[in-house]
């Protein structure tokens, strides 16, 4: 059917593989008109999905170096685009992100602002940069511009607390699904997800996930657009809803005096009834909430961390050229702005569709019984995702007696909505892409860091090619498993772990990889400095604030990289130049760096 | 001045340009969230601050990188350090 190469027939390739997924959404809808069951379709989606993915893998094994580590280097503009928008949209963009807007709206959309802005500076600042320098992994460019085993080292560290912090997360978010639509315990589900990462990732490193990542964003983005669209038009809110809501975003408003939003307060003591991990709608839809620092440090926060975080980064060494590095950043934020600029939009609908009493899918103001009666309450509530209690005794449902959880967001507003079920089970495959093509960009930045870095170039520089990507293999196994336990004791929530590793990646990060294009002057003992004492002071910062501390600049736990970054910053400058400069041979290969043209630094395979 | 000096001239002005852009649509307009809500300029109807960070922002970014990439290539073009096909 394919004649050619394999990358020459991409777009035949994956233009099939979207046919086919719209295909076999169509048929779950037949099947699910002549009678299957709910469950069985979520099991369906998720497992047919999911093998596709490990299909991919298999096809994609590779025995050499540069197609493990960075799929040799022949990845199309627009194709790693849609790769990176899928390793960056991770469970928590995902299942979580419109459920933050919803609750919180204005302050969370710092959230949006960051998490897009940050790909200016990937842009600008360092992915061209780093392409040209031919490198693996970010720590091999950190350990050739700086030299040195320590710069490398201090490098490898940093990556590994910070993509550690944010796989947990992801981990967890698998599990969450898999628990969900396979409807298997919590604690198995964790490994049946991370079974499945890594059959995404084992065989064929880089180049494997990269195909598996295309696939992943296909599905992710039809499963989140397709709901927007529907219940938009099904609401008659309007056919394009990113361009036509206004008048809803309005309504809430107004429904939201109605209700007296903010006026009642719920005691203490009815709060002590709701379950845990639920909130209400206490914050006004639209209106400006927060004040300008603490919209501003949190987009700032994100926006560095989105230019330091090894695993977006390591996807523009994949690219045939420099040219095709920057340019893919473009196409990976538009790819990331169709589920983004959605996303309030989701929040939206769903908030209107329950709160409008016109609409017949509005719950407030109607009696409680009644309520309580209705199918989709009864299974989000025995979820845990859903609590209604009659504080006021009133019999009537108020705004302030309705609680549910962030991820019931985008898991049951197709249901509220009246959405036929196939729709939840696509949105349920969308979820376990979004946090499988996540994780296993973390999963595979940071055991080829420890193999390629630690391994090969600090303790066994003659390794043949075969041990290195065994030794690979074995990493990423193992990482998976420490992942996956963690994040079966579900210590932090999705968002905040990841928040976190963003502030840890910037801490450490964000100004050793900068300067190291942008000023030639920097040298290894200012980049070990910058590394180590960015990632312990924002680390120490983070530990204080949680312990009570009250902290300084406005600055909380989801920011501390501001002081982690800036503590990186000074110490970086003063520490290079209180010591010698770099030779000569390294100033060249800093100018050779800035110019597009001509050989990478380091070789095809090193 | 070397060519290559020249260039990297050129290419530093234009990241600040760049990096100007960025700064007003990602920091500098939030300082003002309160007034940009107030305003009477109504994108699609949607409040100015609500429009800005659901897409009026990140729009912006998309559009921006694509221009840097174009304006960095011509750049590139001018010196004649632009990367051969098959590299």
């Amino acid at each position: 059917m394919f004649k050619g190469k394999f990358i020459d027939n991409l777009p035949k390739i994956y233009g099939t593989y979207t046919g086919g997924f719209l295909v076999f959404i169509i048929l779950m809808a037949i099947a699910e008109q002549a009678g299957m069951s709910a469950k069985l379709i979520g099991i369906f989606f998720v497992a047919f999905t999911v093998l596709i993915y490990a299909l991919i893998g298999y096809l994609s094994r590779t025995m050499q170096t540069d197609a493990y580590y960075v799929a040799g280097r022949q990845v199309p503009t627009v194709f790693n685009g849609m790769a990176t928008a899928a390793d960056w949209m991770s469970g928590a963009s995902f299942v979580a992100m419109a459920g933050g807007i919803y609750f919180k709206g204005y302050g969370y959309m710092a959230l949006l602002v960051g998490w897009t802005g940050g790909y200016v500076l990937v842009a600008s600042l360092l992915a061209p940069y780093l392409r040209k320098f031919g490198c693996y992994t970010v720590p091999d460019f950190i350990g050739t511009r700086y030299g040195g085993n320590l710069a490398r080292l201090s490098a490898v560290i940093v990556l590994t607390v910070a993509s550690f912090t944010y796989v947990t997360a992801q981990i967890n978010a698998t599990g969450t699904i898999a628990s969900v639509a396979l409807d298997i315990p919590f604690n198995v589900a964790v490994y049946v997800g991370l079974a499945s990462i890594l059959m995404c990732s084992m065989l064929g490193g880089m180049r494997a996930v990269t195909w598996t990542q295309v696939a992943q964003y296909i599905v992710l983005i039809v499963a989140y657009l397709l709901p927007v669209f529907w219940i938009s038009n099904k609401m008659g809110a309007g056919v394009f809803p990113h361009l036509m809501l206004a008048d809803e975003v309005a309504r809430i408003a107004e429904l939201e005096a109605q209700f007296g939003l903010g006026s009642i307060k719920n005691s203490a003591a009815d709060l002590k009834q709701v379950p845990k991990g639920l909130a209400g709608i206490t914050k006004a839809h639209s209106e400006v909430n927060t004040t300008p620092w603490k919209f501003i440090s949190l987009a700032i926060c994100m926006m560095a961390g989105t230019a330091s975080l090894p695993h977006v980064m390591m996807r523009y060494f994949t690219t045939p050229s420099v040219k095709s590095a920057r340019r893919s950043v473009g196409w990976s934020l538009f790819f990331i702005f169709l589920l983004y600029s959605s996303a309030p939009m989701l929040a939206t609908l769903s908030k209107l569709s329950l709160m409008d009493p016109n609409l017949a899918t509005g719950i407030i103001g109607k009696s409680i019984t009644e309520v309580q009666a209705i199918d989709w309450y009864q299974n989000w509530n025995q979820a845990n995702l859903m609590f209604v209690s009659d504080f006021n005794g009133n019999g009537t449902l108020e705004l302030n007696e309705f609680f549910m959880g962030g991820k019931a967001v985008v898991l049951a507003t197709p249901e509220i909505a009246g959405l036929p079920y196939v729709i939840s089970g696509l949105v349920a495959a969308g979820g376990m892409a979004a946090a499988m093509s996540t994780a296993d960009g973390l999963v595979l930045a940071i055991s080829n860091a420890l193999s390629h870095d630690i391994y090969y170039k600090m303790i066994n520089p003659k390794a043949e090619t075969a041990k290195r990507l065994i030794v690979a293999r074995v990493l990423l196994v193992l990482i998976g498993f420490a992942g996956a336990t963690i994040a079966a004791l579900e210590i932090q929530g999705i968002l905040g772990s990841v928040i976190w590793a963003f502030d840890f990646a910037m801490s450490g990060l964000f100004f050793p990889l900068v300067l190291g294009v942008w000023w030639k002057r920097a040298n290894a003992q200012g980049a070990v400095a910058g590394m180590l004492l960015g990632l312990i002071s924002g680390t120490a910062y983070l530990i204080a604030v949680r312990n009570g501390y009250p902290g300084f600049w406005g600055v909380t736990q989801l920011t501390f990289g501001i002081i982690g970054s800036l503590v990186s910053l000074v110490s970086m400058v003063v520490v290079s130049l209180l010591t010698k400069a770099p030779d000569a041979a390294t100033q060249r290969m800093v100018d050779e760096v800035r110019v597009p043209s001509g050989k990478t630094i380091l070789g095809k395979q090193h | 001045m070397s060519k290559q000096q020249q260039h990297w001239e050129k290419t530093r002005m234009l990241l600040f340009i760049t990096l100007a852009i960025w700064f007003v649509f990602s920091i500098g307009i939030f300082f003002f969230g309160a007034e940009m809500e107030a305003s009477s300029i109504r994108p699609l109807g949607y409040p100015l601050s609500y429009y800005m960070t659901c897409q009026g922002s990140l729009g912006i970014f998309v559009i921006l990188i694509f221009w840097f990439a174009n304006r960095q290539e011509k750049i590139d073009e001018e010196f004649g350090y632009t990367e051969r096909e098959d590299d």
